[in-house]
């Protein structure tokens, strides 16, 4: 490839690759995120390219293998354009199906219609899918239509524009004022003002840096992996937009190892931007020299945090440091560093194509914009939504999720991560932002949403949030330290029924404790999880320290299963399952455990259709 | 199953050289020595030390400080079962069990033909499809106790 030397070179480029596009008829979208990956693209891609040779199709259909289209759940997940024809779970088997009825005879193959589990209607198209119909995909739409892999494919949707227009028609200053004025906020949980952010470390002299946090270590969340995976360039886009505003010649992406594909698909990315001139020395001809480099982090979730990922940048044990010194001052290298998530950078182009004012006209008065949150856990619909802020969680919930499976109940969702909460029912109606869910005690962080059912026990769910953190602080304050530790002897007595009055009251002043005198973000917040569990759910606390029991059936120690006699209908399958032979009776005779026998593995409970089995 | 293992030297002069021999870059390098061997062979240790002029304290105390490190052996097939919230929630922990009692042994340790190696991760991105645990590079979403369980015994067929 050779280098575009001007923006013009850039619009020629684009409207050439515009008017190729058009030439195919149809568009075959096929997912190949890692979603979609784990259950099986590369062979569903493979057949379809010889059906469509068998049927000399190859001219007329284009075939794009893309990132995440937000559903993995349904995946392989398929969608021919320009109709928006979609087909989910798409299986080798189904193909030849798909391209003899879809792409030639133009009629739909009706067994393989997505049909909503809620309504049960079957839905064609994908924007009548209710999943995707109440979402706003401004950040992550594109997704769904370019090869990550190739950068002709974002030039052709309109990538690189903004950068032109940073280049040639802003100065650093007019950047600065419009990214101020978008009321963007840092999408990697602190929320903090973007713009604000570039213009303290554009005033501070020396090499600056602008950086990448792509190390996502909120356990449930992935929106970063996905948008680094399906849409690269616009993370270099906004990146190099803020280089520009900032006053930067060097950048990172600090991604976790623990994403292969991502790094793939960023190094590839990097690799093309560089080659067509868009990225590195005299980027489109305008004397502006900006690189990105790629640094992969080693699964620590504490690097995420901004000095410590500093510190693993430059090869050392990622350790916070005490924050006298703000980054944007004195970071990596000891040079003025700014550091952005990977959703604030994509949000970037955006922004400078679309207007401040056009941005600022989503969302609410003081968070601006869409977010992407990651709906997992207990409900029916999983994957990956972006809405304007201030949705609130009933409708992420219940009208793009599809509320709860198998009929079970809404206990609460889960937010912020590590650092975040657990929100029960009463607070459903609350519109998502930044500054209504810490209302409740939670965070919106970085966009995990977790769905808890009344089979969750939010004792575990305490326990095991500072299990994690136990696990990942970095052990040189006393604190965090010595405060997770406490607190997970002491959660781990309750879960195994060895709690004692006075439990709750300690975890309490434990908490207070280490929200005061952390060093780090991961210790002052390391607490909430706990606190709002207690502050909503005291009575489960109560159940498994006085009664001795744990009302979810999660807390082994805590419960058993018992058949009730008037319920079952002596169908058998428990029996059949049951790994332990721990159940007896004959068929069509009401069963019964031998709870000798029974680990309390719960494949009998899960496996009732009766609900025959109840937990006591 | 601790048998000496031959190091290509020339290979490990080629990663470090990949990276320039910059010392920034010590845990990319040992990640890709991981991906070879995986594990981090402790002899390799002093040649890195020279190469990137830092010293072997340096060295060890960032092996140690990052999980996707390790510095002992570890089996043919690395299984990582994802303890994430997400997968956490779905019965992640259901999965973890029925793996430790298939090979007798607890998360972090390899069983002993040397063949699996049980970890923990909290989270690998796959959160929709959870529970998700990965073999080496391949991902297995929608687990249960006995999918899992099949997952591994085709792995156990395909290397007999
Ligand atoms: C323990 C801890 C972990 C964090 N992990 C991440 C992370 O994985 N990704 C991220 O973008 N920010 C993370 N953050 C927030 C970063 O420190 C930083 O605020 C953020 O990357 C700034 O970018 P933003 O302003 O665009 O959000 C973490 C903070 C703490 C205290
Ligand atoms: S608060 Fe925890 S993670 Fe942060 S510096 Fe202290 S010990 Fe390390
Ligand atoms: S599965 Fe349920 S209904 Fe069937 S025998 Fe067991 S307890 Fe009874
Ligand atoms: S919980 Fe597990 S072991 Fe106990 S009776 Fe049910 S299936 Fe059997
Ligand atoms: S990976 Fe295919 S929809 Fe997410
Ligand atoms: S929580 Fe298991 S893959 Fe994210």
């Amino acid at each position: 490839m050779a280098k575009l030397q001007n923006r013009e070179a850039l619009e020629k480029l684009r409207n050439s690759l515009q008017a190729k596009s058009q030439k195919s008829q149809k568009l075959i979208s096929l997912c190949a995120g890692s979603g979609c990956g784990a259950y099986g693209t590369a062979k569903v891609h493979t057949v379809l390219q010889e059906e469509l040779a068998k049927h000399n199709l190859q001219e007329k259909v284009q075939v794009k293998l893309t990132g995440c289209h937000g559903f993995c759940e349904k995946g392989p997940i398929m969608v021919i354009h320009p109709e928006g024809v979609f087909y989910p779970q798409v299986t080798p088997e189904k193909v030849p199906d798909i391209v003899k009825t879809t792409l030639i005879g133009q009629q739909l193959v009706d067994k393989l219609i997505y049909k909503d589990p809620v309504t049960k209607k079957k839905i064609s198209h994908e924007h009548e899918i209710p999943f995707y119909k109440l979402q706003k995909r401004i950040i992550f739409g594109n997704n769904g239509l370019i090869d990550p892999t190739s950068i002709d494919d974002y030039i052709a949707v309109g990538g690189y524009a903004a950068l032109t227009k940073a280049l040639f028609d802003l100065t650093p200053q007019d950047i600065l004022s419009e990214i101020k004025k978008s009321g963007l906020r840092g999408r990697g949980g602190g929320g903090f003002p973007t713009g604000i952010k570039w213009e303290s470390c554009r005033r501070h002299e020396g090499q600056r840096y602008v950086i990448c946090n792509a190390d996502e270590g909120d356990p449930g969340a992935y929106m970063d992996r996905s948008l680094l995976e399906g849409n690269p360039h616009s993370v270099i886009e906004g990146m190099i937009i803020g280089a520009i505003a900032i006053g930067s010649n060097d950048g990172y992406v600090y991604v976790r190892h623990e994403y292969p594909l991502a790094v793939t698909n960023l190094t590839m990315a990097l690799r093309s931007a560089r080659s067509l001139g868009l990225l590195g020395k005299n980027i489109l001809g305008s004397g502006f020299d900006y690189d990105i480099r790629i640094s992969r982090g080693g699964g620590a979730f504490v690097c995420g945090e901004s000095t410590a990922l500093m510190s693993s940048l430059e090869g050392k044990p990622g350790r916070p440091r005490a924050k006298y010194v703000h980054t944007v001052e004195k970071g990596f290298r000891e040079g003025p560093s700014n550091l952005n998530n990977v959703e604030t950078w994509a949000n970037v182009p955006v922004i400078i194509n679309q207007g401040a004012a056009w941005y600022a006209g989503i969302g609410t008065e003081k968070s601006k914009g869409t977010k992407i949150f990651s709906l997992v856990g207990k409900v029916v619909n999983t994957g990956l939504v972006e809405v304007p802020m201030g949705t609130t969680l009933r409708q992420i919930i219940f009208d793009i999720g599809g509320g709860i499976p198998k009929k079970k109940k809404f206990k609460a969702v889960q937010t912020g991560g590590p650092s975040g909460g657990c929100i029960p029912e009463q607070f459903l109606d609350l519109p998502v932002d930044f500054d209504e869910l810490s209302k409740v005690g939670s965070i919106m962080g970085s966009g995990g949403m977790i769905v808890m059912d009344q089979d969750t026990c939010m004792v575990d769910v305490a326990r095991y949030f500072v299990d994690f953190l136990k696990d990942e602080s970095c052990g040189q304050c006393n604190p965090c330290r010595e405060g997770l530790k406490n607190m997970l002897d002491i959660l781990t007595d309750i879960c195994q029924g060895r709690g004692k009055e006075g439990d709750i009251d300690l975890l309490e002043e434990l908490g207070m404790m280490m929200q005061k005198f952390s060093l780090c973000g991961l210790g002052t917040s390391a607490p909430n999880p706990v606190l709002t569990n207690i502050l909503y759910f005291r009575h489960e606390y109560e159940a498994h320290i006085r009664d001795k029991k744990c009302p979810a059936g999660i807390c082994k120690p805590l419960f058993h299963y018992e058949i009730d006699a008037e319920v079952c209908t002596g169908c058998h399958v428990c029996f059949q399952k049951c790994p332990q032979e721990a159940v007896a009776g004959d068929k069509k005779k009401p069963h019964s455990i031998h709870q000798d026998k029974c680990i309390k593995c719960g494949i009998c409970y899960d496996g009732c259709k009766f609900d025959a089995i109840k937990i006591c | 199953m601790r048998s000496k293992i031959d190091i290509d030297w020339k290979q490990i002069d080629e990663i470090i050289l990949r990276y320039e021999n910059d010392k920034e870059a010590l845990l990319m390098i040992m990640q890709d020595i991981s991906d070879i061997y995986n594990f981090v062979p402790p002899e390799i240790v002093p040649v890195l030390a020279e190469k990137l002029g830092v010293r072997k304290s340096h060295i060890f105390s960032v092996a140690t400080f990052y999980k996707t490190i390790s510095l002992v052996p570890r089996g043919k097939f690395i299984v990582h079962v994802c303890t994430g919230t997400a997968c956490h929630v779905r019965g992640a922990e259901k999965v973890m069990d029925a793996l430790k009692a298939d090979f007798k042994t607890q998360e972090g340790g390899t069983t002993t033909d040397g063949l699996f190696t049980l970890e923990g991760v909290r989270c690998i991105g796959c959160c929709a499809s959870g529970p998700v645990m990965t073999v080496n590079k391949e991902t297995h979403g929608g687990l249960d106790r006995s999918s899992a369980l099949k997952v591994i015994e085709n792995y156990r067929n395909i290397s007999s």
